[in-house]
């Protein structure tokens, strides 16, 4: 087995919700509610389910970022990374023991249009991570600009010009070497290309593939696109309602889903072949419920075609399956 | 093959069907800083009774900017129809007044959006919206309207429909207020809804759902038409019958859904198809791409709109404008490649 990266384990985030006329906590949210993964050395690791899963909250706590936004909210767990020797917990260091690590785990945003300041250059927005992390000289800097401009696909005489003046795939790549910049090890992607054009999310999908040879990084591609997920991961996760629900090889996962709402949600993608009928389509039965009143039990259950009594009593365990991986269904 | 520079693309199965609506030449264009915008150039196409129609294009392809334009909604200024005409019913809705188009709209064509928190009104309540459509279209008694918008609202999937009539937007979720949309549109029994990325704000499995919902309510009407613009291409394969690629504000190809799926011609068509991530086969390393981005309007290149980026690109494409080439098949193309085949 190839090496760990970074370890998740039993991580649950908790949002309070403030209201009333005191602003005294009403509510709780559960994001993401004691979930445990493990990112190799060198592969894409792909994190799909709908939205309120808790996939967006998962990658920001990774990045620990939610403890600087909303103190406290992270309840328990460990995230261990790998990156520099021994493993360190990365929820326990302070601001300024974490600075080391952020350089090597770097974000992509999914929308390109908020996620670059509009004030500032293309070569001040590659720059300021080689600022933050390095000591390189200015003109060392701007050779790395240049340098990860034509990497990414973008004429290296484009850094004196303003975000404004690119377009939607060419704003992601700037995003894209802003990320290299500080020679990450791990890369989150947070729904890297779901703002793109169909024509250019295939360019930008090659580019991220190409990248990744290159310079030996390992992906958590977030995404909710599931045949680009499958297209760019060696495994995939699944999500729903805050619980880890399916973890496995990609083509098992993708072929052989073993928890009922990852079929569902596999059978719901639409398939670009219109002599496929859509009658054998799995259909399920009312909305994904909000999180703040999760179902006892499953989480799923409520909606899910194959519920037994025990579903709606305990949570139930990710145990492996027969087709090799991970599911938390007792009753498949 | 002929050439014709007005296409009349009739569906393989019944030519002789009378169209529903027929756009003819619709020209749409805006004023912009950078000059003369125009989002929609010489568009043509018919809708038949009971189809589903949809017109596939990437951001700035001129999709929803034809949408507009049957529904007379396009903002002017900056925005105007230069050019066209768009028959419906023996009349022609672009030279329509403005009081005679609140007779068109909601009550034979209506719209749904793709966000449907921003087409709603926050400040009403969902029922008083849904029976405002109706008391304005038909001489009845508020009360009467009152249980059509039950009604309506029931048949599109809200459960506890009386109950929720006092709700505002904002306290339902994506999906059901898009079965709010659909329930504002189709209360009047319009003839043609037109769909303007109607899922592309929500999650697959609400998606289905809301597909499924389109087709289902299209079914009990008979002869009424589904316009769907998407830039999903996997969603018009399972949903529509005949398909209107567009690109650069003009239409560079129709076909069956067959046709475009299975045998496309435009060397547009191929590469979009070409770059979607197959699943059905074993994972390939590389996707095809198109290179290039997708020119702002007023950066459009002369001749073929797609000639910075083809791959079958020849010399005449960037002087000449290709025309229209309908093929043995019945599937029209825009591309030069086409003309050698006489």
């Amino acid at each position: 087995m190839a090496e760990p990266l970074l370890e998740v384990r039993n991580l649950t985030v908790r949002f309070p919700i403030w209201g009333g006329v005191l602003r005294h906590k009403v509510a709780e949210v559960r994001a993401v509610d004691d979930v445990s993964l493990t990112l190799y050395k060198g592969e894409t690791l792909g994190l799909v389910g709908e939205s309120g899963c808790g996939k967006t909250t998962a990658a920001k706590a990774i990045c620990n970022i939610l403890k600087d936004t909303a103190p406290g909210v992270i309840e328990q767990g460990e995230i261990l990374f790998h990156g520099k020797g021994e493993p360190v917990n990365l929820l326990e260091l302070s601001r300024g023991d974490m600075r080391p690590y952020r350089q090597l785990i770097q974000m992509i945003f999914q929308d390109p249009f908020s996620s670059l300041n509009p004030r500032m250059t293309v070569r001040e927005i590659i720059e300021r991570p080689l600022i933050v992390h390095t000591d390189m000289t200015a003109d060392a800097r701007r050779n790395r600009v240049h340098e990860l401009l034509e990497k990414v696909g973008l004429q290296a005489a484009y850094d004196t010009r303003y975000p404004h003046e690119f377009s939607g795939g060419q704003r992601q790549r700037i995003g894209i070497a802003r990320s290299l910049a500080a020679r990450p090890q791990l890369i989150i992607a947070d729904e890297p290309v779901s703002a793109l054009d169909v024509s250019v999310q295939s360019q930008v999908i090659n580019l991220l593939q190409d990248l990744q040879d290159e310079f030996d990084l390992t992906f958590l591609f977030v995404a909710h696109d599931l045949s680009v997920v499958y297209h760019i991961s060696d495994r995939i996760a699944v999500m729903y309602l805050g619980n880890m629900v399916e973890i496995g090889d990609a083509e098992t996962v993708y072929r052989q889903p073993q928890h009922p709402y990852s079929q569902a949600l596999l059978s719901a993608v639409p398939q670009p072949n219109p002599s496929k009928t859509r009658e054998d389509r799995i259909k399920l039965k009312g909305e994904i419920p909000s999180p703040l009143n999760k179902p006892k039990g499953c989480g799923f259950h409520p909606r899910c075609p194959l519920a037994i009594d025990a579903c709606s009593k305990d949570v139930p365990q990710l145990a492996e399956k027969e087709s090799g991986q991970l599911a938390a269904c007792p009753v498949t | 093959m002929t050439t014709i520079e007005t296409p009349q693309a009739s569906p393989t199965t019944d030519a002789e069907k009378q169209a529903l609506l027929s756009v003819r030449d619709l020209g749409v264009s805006f004023r912009t800083e950078g000059g003369e915008a125009r989002a929609v150039d010489g568009v043509s196409f018919d809708l038949f009774p009971g189809e589903v129609l949809g017109i596939v294009g990437e951001s700035g392809s001129g999709k929803s900017v034809t949408s507009l334009a049957i529904m007379r909604l396009i903002p002017d200024p900056p925005g105007k129809i230069v050019s066209g005409q768009i028959m419906y019913g023996g009349e022609d809705i672009v030279q329509k007044s403005y009081p005679d188009m609140r007779d068109v709209r909601g009550n034979k064509i209506a719209m749904i959006f793709q966000e449907p928190m921003t087409a709603l009104n926050p400040v009403f309540t969902v029922g008083m919206q849904v029976m405002e459509t109706i008391l304005t279209h038909e001489k009845v008694s508020k009360s009467e309207a009152r249980d059509r918008a039950v009604e309506m609202l029931e048949k599109v999937g809200i459960p506890e429909a009386r109950k929720r009539l006092k709700d505002y937007p904002h306290q339902f979720s994506g999906g059901m207020r898009q079965r709010v949309m659909i329930a504002l549109a189709l209360v009047c029994h319009p003839n043609i809804l037109i769909a303007d990325e109607p899922t592309t704000a929500l999650d697959v499995t609400t998606q289905a759902q809301i597909l499924e919902l389109m087709l289902d309510l299209k079914s009990q009407k008979e002869d009424s038409s589904i316009i769907l613009i998407t830039h999903d291409l996997a969603v018009v394969a399972e949903t529509c019958q005949r398909v209107i690629v567009m690109y650069g504000g003009k239409i560079q190809e129709v076909g069956t859904v067959e046709q475009i799926f299975t045998d496309p011609k435009h060397p547009y068509t191929k590469g979009l198809l070409a770059s979607l991530p197959s699943t059905s086969e074993a994972k390939q390393k590389r996707l095809y791409t198109i290179p290039g981005n997708v020119p702002a309007l007023h950066e459009m290149p002369e001749g073929c709109k797609f000639c910075t980026r083809c791959s079958e690109v020849v010399d005449r494409c960037h002087s000449e404008e290709p025309p229209v080439h309908q093929l043995d098949s019945g599937q029209l193309v825009r591309c030069h490649l086409f003309e050698e085949e006489k």
